[in-house]
């Protein structure tokens, strides 16, 4: 038994892998947030969910490959995440931390809720032309739509790293992010970047999502699983760090696939709750972070 | 004094109330949805001591609630111990879980945002662990026997169970009202208000958080009991569901956080809101979706629930400033 798990491992640790990248792409939407803005967004597994029905239904609907939907969802979701921002949890939060937290749980439940009410409780899933084509490693199958994914979600997180350091609004959000106050007597608009930083997150969403339809499939709950997942990740990564938020996704990742494969589907899930509350313990600045 | 004492006339009449109020009621449908109400105030009471009264928001409070079910439960399915005897054991158990995680979380300087988050990550390994280990039923789930009687916690009518609730909402008011008096609470308040403030005027704060951690578990545990009892089965899903943790918040921060009566008016305004929707549309969802929009209006509309709304418009009304500070003196 032991044996036979032990030469499945290296197929384990790529599994993990591939999941890793996206998940840290999950997690760099929050981390992105977290580092700006100083906010837990709790409703970011609900609109993960709602970027993976936006996917689901322009394949269902019109017939679009998920990985071309990107260019759609993306953008999409990051309008729909200034725009909440804007109109949404910014008036209302008056710049307290729980109140974000409690707003941004409001949020979870209407939106989750909301799925349940318009999509049904039904898995949904999509089949792909391709979806059961696999390169063949030799000791392991790999599925086309998983190396698809994980090459997608490294690009658009050197994408986003790119625009982050290059571009005159990654500039002025990283100054935000370092000195609010500073950021705001040089003339930039604080309000607005704050925004702009919860549009992007959202947006990492959007394309996370349309990269997760092919492996995995949604329900209205999809979103609760990845919560836990995504905030291990950031707060092992380090709140606010880049790096932090990939080197965790791929941590947790193989930690979840060769958890499941060492100690069983159930338990196996035990490995991310454990990790997530040992290093708040011991590390509450995680590897990459600065200051809590 | 006086005031204190008009308040207690008060208490003592709604309670009375509370109690005769079954033999006018012949619906087993209003009996059920007030037993709801009931738990659900209990539940949001022992949210309010840490998050309330304390400022310590946790988003895991269900897994006092579930830790209390499983004791009891698997206490009576596999040594046949009475449940009578085995909520004590629930409470224990609840508290026992609440030192390790408030002693865990607190001594590492946790707070705010952090807090909620391993609150609820707790929970969520205690769900993963009671699904893959025998003991708890596993992923099938624990069934009781139904078999009325006092030393089984069950009842032969809902009636029964009605003041089964009720004896605990009493209990977890009489806990509250007694934090407001003493010494312990208005520590917690100083924790709440300014925690940097208070460790320098001498409270042992993370002593005071463990402890109001420890009563949340307490109660949490019996909560696990009364629930066992009465729906006779448990499953990892239910026991440690992330529902309960957001209701017994929500109660509470709808109907006033750190205030005596908040859970009961919050817990009383959701059901009846609750009830009215499903009365309307009975749609999967629906109803939830409106708990969401009501806590998001009071967190920015009404950050002190619709208590302090209801106080704040009595202190507009009547108004020398003597009132004011009695009023001050008892919320």
């Amino acid at each position: 038994m032991i044996s036979a798990s032990l030469s499945m491992l290296p197929a384990a640790i790529i599994n993990g892998l591939m999941y890793g990248a996206i998940y840290a792409l999950v997690a760099l939407g929050l981390t992105l947030i977290y580092g700006v803005l100083h906010i837990i967004n709790f409703a970011h597994g609900a609109m993960l969910m709602l970027a993976l029905y936006a996917a689901f239904f322009l394949f269902h609907l019109f017939n679009i490959d998920p990985y071309f939907s990107i260019l759609i969802v993306t953008p999409c979701a990051g309008i729909f995440g200034y725009m909440i921002y804007r109109y949404g949890i910014g008036p209302l939060a008056k710049g307290k931390d729980q109140n974000i937290l409690l707003i941004t749980l409001g949020l979870s439940i209407i939106i989750e809720n909301g799925a349940l009410f318009f999509f049904s409780g039904d898995q949904q899933t999509v089949n792909l032309s391709y979806g059961f084509e696999a390169f063949d490693l030799g000791f392991m199958y790999l599925s086309y739509p998983k190396v698809i994914s994980f090459f997608a979600a490294l690009l658009m997180c050197a994408i986003l790293w790119a625009a982050m350091s290059l571009t005159d609004m990654g500039r002025a959000i990283r100054a935000v992010a370092k000195e609010r106050q500073g950021a705001r007597l040089v003339g930039i608009n604080v309000e607005r970047i704050f925004a702009v930083t919860f549009g992007i997150g959202i947006a990492c969403l959007g394309a996370a999502g349309c990269m997760m339809l092919p492996i995995f499939y949604v329900d209205p709950y999809t979103g609760n699983i990845f919560v836990l997942v995504a905030f291990t990740i950031v707060v092992l990564g380090g709140m606010g760090s880049v790096v932090g938020a990939l080197v965790g996704g791929f941590i947790i990742g193989i930690t979840e696939s060769v958890g499941g494969l060492l100690l069983g589907e159930s338990l196996g899930q035990i490995g991310i709750s454990l990790i997530f509350i040992l290093i708040l313990i011991f590390k509450p600045t995680g590897l990459f972070g600065s200051k809590v | 004094m006086t005031n204190f004492r008009s308040h207690l006339y008060f208490l003592l009449l709604g309670a009375i109330a509370l109690i005769i109020l079954p033999y006018f009621i012949s619906s087993r449908f209003y009996i059920d949805v007030l037993t709801l109400i009931f738990f659900t105030a209990y539940l949001g009471q022992s949210w309010n001591i840490l998050g309330g009264y304390a400022g310590q928001f946790s988003f895991g409070g269900v897994m006092f609630f579930g830790t209390g079910a499983y004791v009891s439960s698997i206490l009576l399915t596999t040594f046949g111990f009475p449940p009578i005897f085995g909520i004590f054991l629930a409470i224990m158990g609840g508290a026992l879980l609440g030192l390790i995680v408030g002693y865990m979380s607190f001594r590492s300087g946790l707070k705010g945002s952090y807090f909620a988050l391993i609150t609820l990550a707790f929970a969520e390994l205690l769900r993963v662990l009671a699904n893959s280990v025998e003991f708890t039923g596993g992923g099938v789930g624990l069934f009781l026997t139904y078999a009325p009687g006092l030393s089984n916690l069950q009842f032969e009518t809902p009636v029964g169970f009605y003041y089964f609730s009720l004896v605990l909402m009493f209990i977890s008011i009489a806990i509250v009202y007694w934090l407001e008096s003493s010494r312990f609470g208005a520590q917690l308040v100083a924790i709440r208000e300014n925690e940097d403030a208070a460790e320098a005027l001498g409270i042992n704060t993370l002593k005071c958080k463990i402890y109001a951690i420890m009563i949340m578990g307490a109660m949490g545990g019996a909560a696990g009991t009364f629930y066992a009892q009465k729906y006779l089965y448990l499953d990892p899903p239910i026991a440690y569901s992330i529902h309960l943790s957001v209701e017994m918040l929500l109660v509470t921060i709808v109907g006033g956080m750190g205030t005596i009566f908040g859970p009961l008016v919050g817990a009383f305004v959701l059901h009846t809101v609750n009830e009215v929707a499903r009365h309307f549309i009975d749609t999967p969802g629906l109803s939830l979706i409106v708990y969401g929009l009501i806590l998001i209006v009071i967190i920015g509309y009404l950050p002190n629930g619709l208590i302090g709304a209801f106080k704040k418009k009595e202190k507009k009304s009547g108004s020398t400033s003597l009132d004011k500070k009695t009023s001050r003196g008892d919320s």
